[in-house]
């Protein structure tokens, strides 16, 4: 409660006079997001991005109000309906996480709200569960593994490894690797959402024969991974997905991750104006490097920011339109939304490198120009 | 599945039981001699943790780090003794939940006041890291080989203590009749804060041993403590020697379950599938193998307490 309040007054003073003046903000979002618990810095990223930009864009008349779901689909869903019904948000955003996302966002649209994610992006809600309202602002889940079975192919992986958690990100990672991957599979394997202790699947991979390992885990659960295969003298190459190896987690792993190549739209040496000032801003603002989900909650913030100069949020179809021509200028370059109001746009590869005492990425090529996901096909939007 | 793939995983699960064990001991012994429900061991392993990568970062040594970790958790948890758990002993069991739940939260938001969201970095020493080839060709890890021996030496220990020390016949006592000791003149409280502090340390020393293998960050005491809760009840409540053995029990059924399952439901389905199936399965194992210790002896393994 006292974060809320917190945060809208951080709100108020950024938008300065004009909401005050009018009595009422033009519009107010509602943002949902993971700030406590374990993945609680994937949260706290994509919230300081996306006040990063509010406060940036000064007097927009747009009131934000933040709460944290605890990373549980039962709160978010709580936290949802207080929103929509007594706080009266007109667009709703921030989950982080694909299951909460599925028990959220579903329900926002069909009473008429807009969503905008800033990170899940379920295969379900890109098919025939799209929706007019829902806009992606992120990735679908599958894009970044995609991404990362197109790289194994150019690098000449032929037996990889794969593993990722049991739940429906971990599966459409898997899946979206396959996808683009030609080789084949020495093992797939499904590890527990949360776990710590990989010493059993790394010990399988080292049996395996494998030529190279793809993993998609998230959070604590790649830092685990990546020090335990580090000190388990298995020197295969590893791939993955950025999730493991964004900015607030690579000084927790060390020099484990140095040299692993990993997918992203997103890094902080793409080379446009925008992507520059929101680097050095975010950094002069915080104290620290920004992540992709830094990134993609300041995408999210300035995508609202440019629609709701455009369009009254009360004019759906209008305001609508005014999101899916995506005017900003996005940290990541060029940015469109498909059909299914999923990006379009280049997945990059990135190297783990070190600057000075930091940890970082660098980009080293690209994996996919101007991808879009498979699921827009069955999307009747 | 080749032998030594075999041998590897059950020194797998053999590595994850000792350091269940390291948990479970304090909660165990907290359980069986103050018969109070600690929700909050998992928050002192995580302070453990956390102080061991706090003093791994300013010195750069690991055994510093590890005494930090001790004192640490043991400060925390004689603190939160003599201030909370006092006053919970009288209470019934639901109160007790309720406050050290409450202690939890408390310790997971001063955590990150402190320390921030975004995890920590702890690693492991040079001189542990990197693998070592026992005899039969096996490459394993020589931390997880001194991790295995750190707990069965901790394992020893306590169970010199318990069974050969004055404290130990105190402790002991305690759980049998807590009333007759302290009419015997023994402090009770002294030896209530004494034990909670002993738990806690070992606490303590767990998370910072896991941790320079994990990831130390707010939140990660609460999944190892479901598992101690799984050991305790298993190995019977208040008993050491339960809880070691509860503790490999579980480690073992959990390492080779989530590795033999899916393998069996390969030979009959396709790779996704069965992968999908069998870890969802192997998951339940543990919950499985406790129910049906309870069924076969509801006090558990080695359970006093009727």
């Amino acid at each position: 409660m006292k974060l809320k309040s917190l945060a809208l007054a951080a709100c108020m003073a950024a938008t300065a006079s004009a909401g005050l003046a009018d009595g009422h903000a033009k519009l107010k979002v509602g943002m949902i997001t993971t700030l406590s618990g374990g993945g609680a810095g994937l949260g706290i990223d994509v919230r300081d991005g996306f006040m990063l930009a509010m406060k940036q864009a000064g007097d927009t008349g747009i009131e934000v109000v933040i709460e944290d779901d605890q990373r549980k689909p039962d709160i978010a869903v709580q936290l949802a309906d207080k929103m929509i019904q007594s706080e009266k948000v007109d667009v709703m955003t921030g989950i982080i996480w694909s299951n909460l996302a599925m028990a959220v966002v579903p329900s926002t649209t069909a009473q008429g709200k807009f969503y905008l994610s800033p990170n899940a992006g379920p295969s379900a809600l890109a098919g025939k569960g799209c929706h007019p309202n829902y806009f992606n602002v992120a990735w679908q889940n599958d894009n970044l593994h995609e991404a990362a079975g197109a790289y194994a192919n150019t690098a000449g992986y032929k037996k990889s490894f794969i593993l990722a958690p049991n739940y429906p990100a971990g599966k459409d990672a898997l899946t979206g690797y396959k996808r683009q991957y030609g080789g084949e599979l020495t093992g797939e394997l499904f590890t527990k959402l949360g776990q710590t202790d990989y010493a059993a699947e790394i010990a399988q991979i080292r049996a395996s024969g494998a030529d190279s390992v793809f993993f998609f885990l998230p959070g604590g659960m790649g830092i685990s991974f990546l020090k335990q295969y580090a000190d388990s003298g298995i020197d295969l190459p590893v791939v993955g997905p950025a999730f493991s190896f964004d900015q607030g987690i690579l000084q927790a792993v060390g020099a484990a991750a140095l040299g692993v190549v990993n997918t992203s739209q997103w890094n902080k040496d793409i080379d446009n104006a925008a992507n520059k000032a929101f680097v050095e801003t975010f950094s002069a603002e915080y104290g620290r490097l920004p992540s992709l989900y830094a990134s993609q909650g300041f995408d999210t913030a300035n995508l609202l920011i440019s629609a709701a100069a455009k369009a009254d949020v009360k004019d759906a179809d209008a305001f609508r339109a005014a999101l899916k021509a995506a005017d900003f200028a996005s940290t990541r370059g060029d940015f469109a939304f498909g059909n299914n109001n999923h990006p379009i746009q280049n997945i990059y590869v990135r190297e783990v490198i070190q600057e000075g005492d930091v940890f970082t990425n660098k980009i080293i090529g690209t994996a996919l120009e101007s991808h879009q996901d498979v699921y827009a096909a069955d999307c009747a939007n | 599945m080749s032998f030594i793939l075999f041998a590897e995983q059950v020194l797998n699960g053999l590595q994850l039981g000792v350091m269940l064990f390291v948990m479970a001991a304090g909660l165990t012994l907290v359980f069986g001699v103050m018969g109070l429900i600690n929700l909050a061991h998992g928050s002192l392993y995580m302070v453990g943790a956390f102080a061991a990568a706090a003093v791994a970062g300013l010195t750069g040594s690991f055994v510093l780090a590890l005494v930090a970790a001790l004192a640490a958790a043991a400060a925390a948890g004689a603190l939160v003794e003599m201030l909370v758990i006092r006053r919970l002993y009288n209470r019934d069991h639901l109160d007790q939940v309720l406050a050290t739940f409450a202690l939890i939260l408390i310790f997971s938001e001063g955590t990150r006041w402190i320390f921030g969201s975004f995890p920590l970095f702890l690693n492991i020493p040079d001189y542990l890291s990197g693998p070592v080839t026992l005899p039969g060709g096996i490459q394993y890890p020589l931390y997880r080989l001194t991790l295995i021996a750190i707990g069965l030496a901790i394992a020893g220990g306590l169970f010199l203590l318990i069974s050969r020390t004055r404290l130990g016949i105190q402790i002991r006592a305690g759980e049998n009749d807590r009333e007759m000791i302290a009419a015997l003149g023994v402090d009770i409280s002294k030896l209530y804060t004494i034990v909670f502090a002993l738990g806690a340390a070992l606490a303590g020393l767990a998370g910072a041993l896991v941790g320079a293998i994990q990831s130390v960050q707010v939140g990660m005491g609460e999944p190892v403590l479901i598992l101690a809760f799984v050991v305790i009840v298993i190995g019977g409540i208040g008993s050491i020697k339960g809880a070691l053995i509860g503790a490999i029990l579980v480690g073992l059924t959990d390492t080779l379950g989530g590795v033999l399952l899916p393998e069996l439901f390969k030979t009959f389905m396709d790779n996704a599938a069965a992968s999908s199936i069998g870890s969802a399965l192997a998951s339940m194992l543990i919950y499985i193998l406790m129910a049906c210790v309870l069924i076969v002896k509801p006090t558990g393994l080695f359970g006093a307490r009727t």
